[in-house]
């Protein structure tokens, strides 16, 4: 785009800069809302930024680039973006999305002529148990068939405003299964924070390490460990961070949490706030979520409106702490904490180094603690009821209850919360899972559990899981899942180490050509050794776990790709004979030495 | 000595520029030694028109067209080791700098554009090898046993890489011999 | 207690490598003439820590060594067969990533990617190519940028950025689609303040910013690494820098 074509930028901008202030801190949060102008990020606008928030040009264009729902090049007035984790290919995501370019002559990947729409795929909505899902311009579109995709086709056509199209395309349901003591018991919201006030931080931290509580985002870190540390470590500001960027495939529980306990996890933030001493907070919500922004801004106010946020909360002098939503823009990475900080920052989302680690010099360099959604629900709960009520459900080393996202082949899809130590035979009776044959937990970048495993049990010393729970009935392709993982770590490799960026890439190659039929014993060889690359050399925990469903399946379910090579010693990674096929296409020639075997 | 059967060798030059062969015939009186120990089966010295059974196998150039893939299978099948020479048989080289044009680009600037063929027409006989979208190396198409890089390599580095191999040890080049220019 | 100094020991492939506060592994190698293979880090700027040649095992687990900071009773190894396989083979990973095709390139013979490889002893880049198509600019008068050679360092990011003040480098794009981007709404380096006596212009470790009317000028025989190999180069002091 030429600067001529945008001749008002600067009266366009203005109010979106009047909303954010001039800190490139916001430059995120700009860039969202110049999309959601422009249906894309113009060249003038990035200058007019980059003028505005007084940061060199490149770092704009930098993180205009990085952003998956940030677009440099228009992508139509409509953006629709089919989900395809697992579970949604599996609920026939892939024929929706070919029905429904064919049904308005598109192309996938392709804007339309008349620059009204592209279709294209994004990774995992998070409304796997409601699925086949997709985005439009943003927003969540659940339960897709050949019906509402008819419909969607006819209002784009007319051209009608996403705001005003049928709320029932929108419908997202809790689908909450079975509760437990987080979700299940009443929760008045101050309760918590009164119980800190009353029995004090030191004595509420005390209560933290008393109830065993560790990360619900996957690693398990001790929460009294890690805000302890922060409590001490010297600076200006404190603030204490709410992971809201529920990234992980199959993972959605924090949807639900964040849509119907949104009151239990900032009341978990500000009790944390109280104990470190902050007195600011972020909730990062994954750009996916952007749908539960108003309503979370409306619990905030509430909150404001109950003297639960704001200044001398509860009536304690100097207990000053609020919360501000920052949006996240399509990046798995940003579920990453040191990544997620900088994000905050509105940078790129690539991790830091570490040391050091957050708790030291986390947001703008001060001590910060980044806890996941469900981690501050609990810490709520047990703020408001005590350590030894928590540390008395589950196993000696994971105390309290585990919520999972439950998706799949299974009658029942969505939220179930149980005491850690429950097998997951349990939980494949209790969702109505048929004839499973494989579970995989806490998500590509988890565990693939074959049948013969189906005793062991959710626990950090056994099975650590993040949330998500996908089932796969006897008969799926678990290569096909194989494949759509490598393809959604290749895609969202932030591309800073050369292990990652190029090593996804590489698996990624590999594991389609065996796929297409093409794989020898060779290649299983090189995914290995690819596999041990990234876990070894790479720069953060993406690159570390993206090998892991490769490598499951080649040491549990060897059949998975025995059966799909070839028994020749070598194939070329390419297609011979279509690699003529643009040479074929220009001289005309079809005959026998214009083709390959 | 006379008794001992030689080692049979066959080489080729796919997209390559036969700079590698004239390197090979850089060894100068070492010809002798080398013609000692093996003798040529397809070579641009002899007037072999198809690879047979061979002990090692010597590929010169990328795979650019349809016939490369043909001369390619045919060495491979017969030869009991293959050897990938030179930076284009190694990386697709001097001529995959191509591999960056539209194929459909390039037909058009040469045959189109600047006239050269009469009646500006994009040649089509069944006799002129097919070129693939792009140049590949040797190795993406069949499987190499071992490289020996160089644009050429020189002449004693090819010598020592000969009579290590002819001579049965594993092929070790130092490290002022290993060099991709 | 002694000096603090005399404390600060750790060991190298079973060197003993005394390091001061502060100092990364890396640095700490450098000083004591231990080397580490590396792309991205260059000790005149802020440790990176993306190419991951340097990854060194740390009492048993892998760690970045220009990034690492030394600390007291590290095990550290370094120059193992399985490190040194693990480095080739990410040498080759940016070999087939980029379009580098040494013969055709100016930078050939003092290329520290090129001399990586030689000292890590790869004879093929093993992975299939990517061939992505990547721009070559020479809009500047007197400087080529060709992507197809960036192995995304950012060594001129940093160099523009710490010691020219001008950031005429950034990074754009994610994953494989990763890529430098110039400081000109054009995209063109010719566009930007950038300047062949900038420091930034005298950092890639490859031949992806190049001076023009200087190719080929240092005859075959007489490049840098035609006579040194990659670690005698970098393990030499660096004369100091305009400040």
């Amino acid at each position: 785009m030429q600067p001529h074509e945008f001749p008002q930028i600067e009266q366009q901008l203005a109010s979106v800069f009047e909303r954010h202030g001039c800190e490139a801190n916001k430059l995120l949060q700009i860039l969202r809302e110049v999309q959601e102008i422009f249906h894309f990020i113009p060249a003038a606008a990035i200058t007019c930024i980059a003028a505005h928030l007084d940061v060199p040009r490149t770092r704009v264009e930098g993180v205009a680039g990085f952003y998956s729902f940030l677009s440099l090049k228009s992508a139509g007035e409509y953006r629709m973006l089919f989900s395809d984790n697992i579970t949604d290919q599996m609920q026939g995501n892939p024929e929706l999305m070919r029905y429904f370019c064919h049904k308005l002559w598109l192309e996938p990947g392709k804007v339309s002529e008349d620059n009204l729409l592209s279709v294209d795929s994004t990774s995992c909505t998070g409304m796997c148990d409601q699925g086949p899902a997709a985005l439009v311009n943003g927003w969540p579109l659940t339960n897709l068939d050949h019906a509402r995709l008819d419909l969607i086709a006819e209002l784009i056509r007319v051209r009608k405003p996403v705001c005003d199209w049928p709320s029932l395309l929108f419908e997202v349901k809790d689908n909450i299964r079975r509760a437990g003591t987080l979700l299940g018991e009443p929760f008045i919201p101050g309760a918590a924070l009164r119980a800190t006030l009353e029995r004090g931080s030191a004595a509420t931290l005390a209560e933290m390490e008393a109830s065993g509580l560790r990360g619900r985002g996957g690693a398990g870190f001790s929460v009294a460990r890690k805000w302890s540390m922060c409590r001490a470590s010297a600076g200006e500001q404190h603030y204490i961070v709410c992971n809201a960027d529920e990234g992980e495939p199959g993972t959605f529980k924090d949807r639900v949490l964040l849509h119907s306990y949104a009151d239990l996890v900032c009341e978990g933030m500000t009790v944390g706030a109280r104990i470190i001493g902050a007195s600011k907070g972020f909730l990062y919500l994954r750009g996916e979520y952007r749908y539960l922004l108003h309503q979370l801004e409306q619990v905030l106010a509430q909150r404001r409106a109950a003297g639960l946020l704001g200044r001398n909360i509860l009536g304690e002098s100097g207990f000053d702490f609020d919360i501000e939503i920052h949006l996240g823009a399509g990046a798995y990475i940003c579920g990453e904490e040191s990544a997620l900080i900088e994000s905050l920052e509105g940078k790129r989302g690539r991790p830091r180094k570490r040391p050091p680690f957050p708790v030291t010099h986390g947001y703008l360099d001060q001590p910060t603690v980044v806890d996941n959604v469900e981690t501050l629900a609990c810490a709520a709960r047990i703020a408001a009821q005590g350590g030894a009520w928590f540390a008395a459900i589950g196993t000696a080393q994971s105390s309290g209850s585990k919520i999972l996202s439950i998706a799949g082949d299974c009658a029942r899809p969505g939220i179930y919360e149980y005491p850690f130590g429950i097998t997951l035979q349990e939980i494949l009776d209790d969702c109505g899972a048929e004839d499973p044959y494989a579970v995989q937990v806490s998500g590509p970048s988890g565990i693939l559990v074959s049948a013969q495993e189906f005793n062991r049990c959710i626990a950090f010393e056994d099975l650590p899981t993040a949330g998500a729970f996908t089932v796969f009935r006897r008969g799926r392709d678990l290569l096909q899942l194989v494949q759509n993982c490598a393809h959604f770590f290749a895609h969202e490799s932030c591309g800073f180490c050369t292990p990652c960026r190029v090593g996804t890439q590489l698996q990624k190659k590999i594991v389609d050509k065996i796929a297409n039929d093409h794989g020898t014993a060779s290649d299983l060889e090189e995914l290995k050794q690819l596999g041990h690359i990234m876990q070894t050399m790479s720069h953060c925990g993406l690159g570390h776990t993206a090998a892991n469903p490769v490598l499951d399946l080649l040491q549990k379910f060897p059949d998975a790709y025995q059966h799909k090579l070839k028994k020749l010693a070598f194939e070329p990674a390419f297609d011979l004979d279509g690699a003529l096929e643009t040479a074929r296409n220009i001289t005309g020639r079809d005959d026998a030495w214009a083709h390959l075997p | 000595m006379n008794e001992q059967r030689k080692i049979r060798l066959a080489t080729c030059s796919l997209a390559g520029c036969f700079g590698c062969h004239m390197s090979l015939l850089d060894i100068d009186e070492k010809l002798f030694d080398l013609l000692a120990m093996v003798e040529f089966d397809r070579t641009p010295f002899t007037d072999i028109k198809h690879c047979g059974p061979c002990d090692i196998g010597i590929v010169e150039g990328g795979v650019s067209n349809a016939e490369n893939v043909h001369v390619l299978k045919e060495f491979r099948k017969n030869c009991k080791v293959l050897v990938a020479i030179g930076a284009c048989a190694i990386t697709g080289g001097v001529p995959a700098l191509r591999n960056n044009i539209d194929l459909w680009d390039c037909f058009q600037e040469v045959y189109l554009y600047e006239g050269g063929l009469e009646g500006n027409q994009i040649p089509n006989d069944p006799e002129l090898p097919l070129p693939f979208d792009k140049v590949y190396p040797v190795y993406e198409v069949v499987k190499v046993d071992y490289f020996l890089p160089g644009c050429p390599p020189s002449a004693d580095t090819i010598w020592k890489f000969l009579t290590d191999l002819i001579e049965g040890r594993e092929p070790k080049l130092d490290s002022a011999m290993l060099r991709y220019d | 207690m002694g000096a603090p100094a005399m404390s600060n020991n750790m060991t190298i492939d079973g060197k003993h490598v005394p390091f001061s506060d502060g100092q990364t592994i890396m640095d700490a190698a450098l000083a004591a003439g231990v080397y580490i293979p590396h792309l991205c880090h260059n000790p005149q700027f802020e440790p990176h820590g993306s190419c991951k040649l340097c990854v060194v095992s740390v009492n048993g687990r892998n760690m970045t060594a220009c990034t690492m900071p030394a600390a007291e009773d590290m095990v550290v190894a370094s120059n193992t067969p399985e490190l040194n396989r693990d480095r080739k083979a990410l040498v080759q990973m940016l070999f087939v990533e980029g379009n580098h095709i040494c013969p055709a390139c100016e930078a050939s013979g003092n290329c520290q990617l090129q001399a990586a490889a030689y000292y890590l002893e790869m004879q093929s880049p093993h992975y299939t190519h990517f061939y992505q198509p990547r721009a070559v600019d020479a809009s500047h008068p007197d400087i080529f940028l060709d992507l197809n050679r960036c192995i995304l360092c950012e060594l001129c990011v940093r160099a523009s950025r710490e010691v020219d003040g001008k950031n005429v480098f950034g990074i754009s794009g994610r994953g494989i689609g990763t890529h430098l981007v110039v400081n000109a709404a054009s995209g063109r380096l010719g566009d930007t303040n950038f300047a062949a006596t900038d420091k930034a212009a005298h950092v890639c470790p490859t031949g992806a910013i190049l001076i023009k009317r200087q190719g080929y000028r240092i005859p075959i025989g007489q490049r840098t690494f035609d006579h040194h190999n990659i670690s005698e180069v970098q393990m030499k002091p660096q004369e100091p820098e305009h400040e």
